[in-house]
């Protein structure tokens, strides 16, 4: 922490100690949450059922499981910023904090991981 | 506060020292539907699963998605998703620097939560009346 210009001595503190890039991110995948929230809640609505056969069939064509893939890196993305700032700001205690981020970012991979796998199996025909 | 050099300086007062309004219900509410979401995400992974295991996997999801309490859970993410979207779009107008003007301000936290409810209803009522 610099003592010097009045930037200096705020950088590096609050419960995030930095925030832009954090800021910016959470706004970008804002955007891919909204354009492909509407999709998925647009889609479910246009099915004419939400039978085993039509659904699967639906995902498993290569726009729509395209579309759940970017939808699944979209919103948990934005699920692993959200929550890290919710984790900052009610965890105060430092390793506490450092073990749920920890939780965190290993849920959010885990998460992602296995839903991208699933759209992957169903696209590729895997599942009968 | 664990944190060398932060212990002392002064705290915002809190929830209870301020007089409800709408501009604090709709950020509260921001932040309480946000996390509520990860449960929608759990729940689309879990429907994901069910595809991609087979019939039988995804014959439990569909029978556990429409007993009453799963139906509840269901409408609960679709009204959280909807509300937090429209939370999300009016922060999306705060972050150009407008509708800061108090009437406008208090006008917007009120529509949008309501805007969240409506949606919510329309998405169940296609959804069930088709």
């Amino acid at each position: 922490m610099g003592n010097g210009t009045s930037i200096g001595r705020v950088r590096g503190l609050g419960s995030a100690k930095s925030g832009s890039h954090h800021w910016l991110l959470q706004r970008f995948t804002a955007i891919g949450n909204l354009l492909l929230g509407l999709w998925i809640a647009v889609s479910i609505l246009l099915l004419p059922n939400l039978s085993y056969s039509t659904v699967v069939e639906w995902v498993s064509a290569p726009v729509p499981a395209t579309a759940m893939a970017l939808l699944i890196i979209s919103t948990i993305w934005h699920a692993r910023l959200g929550l890290q700032v919710l984790f900052e700001d009610y965890v105060h205690e430092n390793g506490s904090k450092f073990a749920v981020l920890t939780l965190l970012n290993l849920a959010a991979f885990a998460g992602a991981a296995f839903g991208l796998f699933c759209v992957i199996r169903l696209a590729l025909g895997g599942a009968a | 506060m664990a944190q060398a050099g932060t212990t002392n300086r002064p705290l915002s007062p809190h929830l209870q020292i301020w007089r409800w309004g709408p501009a604090m219900f709709v950020s509260i509410m921001h932040r309480v539907t946000g996390s509520g979401n990860v449960v929608g995400i759990a729940i689309l992974l879990w429907w994901l699963g069910a595809m991609a295991s087979g019939k039988a996997a995804y014959d439990t999801f569909a029978w556990l998605a429409t007993t009453p309490i799963g139906y509840i859970v269901l409408v609960g993410i679709t009204w959280s998703f909807f509300t937090h979207m429209m939370s999300g779009l009016r922060h999306f107008v705060l972050d150009i620097g407008a509708g800061y003007e108090l009437d406008t301000n208090k006008v917007w936290s009120i529509v949008c939560p309501v805007m969240g409810v409506l949606l919510t209803v329309l998405f169940w009522a296609i959804l069930l009346l088709r």
